[in-house]
């Protein structure tokens, strides 16, 4: 399982929720120190959940810088809500993490 | 050619909101064969911005001043670009973020339920100097704004 960290906080009103994946975000288009190109390997789908309800849902390609960094704002959560993220990329991995929303 | 004729509706709908809620809910349990079928292969792998516009079934997007885009004038390094952005347009639905010149223009399109404010800070890479697009759904409707940022060092 890769790394994610995660972090929600709840400010005047709106849950800022960061999330920092670790994953190569290769292109299929880099070419490593032998010359040869480093297969494609990028996350696509990213969605994130507040008490198990879908609030993101994100599709990427390979333009996403390596080890993605995504902030998103929550209108609706309380301080100890479940805020998810599960990511999928185009070898079938996935990866997911959860946090509960703090005050800042 | 007739699934477009019958349902004219919903077609434009669909490739910018290409998930259901309940599929995004049932994500999870899905194969990896059906994860494929759900990313938007023709937006992503297209090589032209007009293409990607068109694998999202964009069609006469409107410029607007309600998009805020916040990324640097000058990049040092185009391997990582911080861009945020935040629609101020009624009934935003999706956001999707674009690099005219990048060898696949698409990067990332957000697409918002539930109580998600219609805002995403993410980092980008970028092949050259280029326009970086936001087209934003709002309904039927797609709105456009974009930021030039000067890139010294291919992150591509």
């Amino acid at each position: 399982m890769r790394d994610m960290k995660m972090r929600a906080q709840l400010k005047a009103g709106i849950t800022e929720v960061k999330a920092l994946i670790s994953h190569p975000m290769e292109t299929g288009r880099r070419k490593n120190a032998l010359d040869e190109t480093v297969p494609a390997h990028f996350i696509q789908l990213v969605t994130a959940t507040l008490n198990g309800k879908p609030v993101l849902e994100a599709q990427w390609g390979t333009g996403v810088s390596k080890n993605p960094y995504l902030t998103f704002y929550l209108r609706d959560a309380k301080v100890g809500d479940k805020v998810a993220i599960t990511w999928h990329d185009n070898r079938g991995e996935s990866g997911s993490g959860e946090i509960a929303v703090t005050a800042a | 050619m007739s699934e477009q004729d019958s349902s004219k509706q919903h077609l434009p709908r669909r490739g910018f909101l290409q998930l259901t809620l309940g599929a995004v809910a049932a994500l999870m349990w899905m194969p990896v064969s059906a994860l494929a079928a759900l990313w938007n292969k023709a937006a992503f792998e297209a090589t032209t911005q007009p293409e990607a516009a068109k694998g999202l079934q964009v069609a006469g997007e409107t410029p607007s001043s309600e998009i805020d885009i916040i990324a640097p004038d000058f990049a040092e390094s185009g391997a990582v670009v911080q861009v945020e952005v935040k629609s101020r347009i009624a009934n935003t639905e999706a956001i999707a973020i674009l690099v005219e010149k990048n060898p696949t223009p698409l990067i990332a399109n957000f697409i918002f339920s539930g109580g998600a404010e219609p805002a995403v800070v993410t980092r980008i890479k970028m092949a050259e100097s280029s326009n970086v697009q936001i087209i934003v759904k709002a309904g039927d409707r797609y709105f456009t704004a974009a930021k030039m940022v000067e890139v010294s060092l291919s992150g591509c």
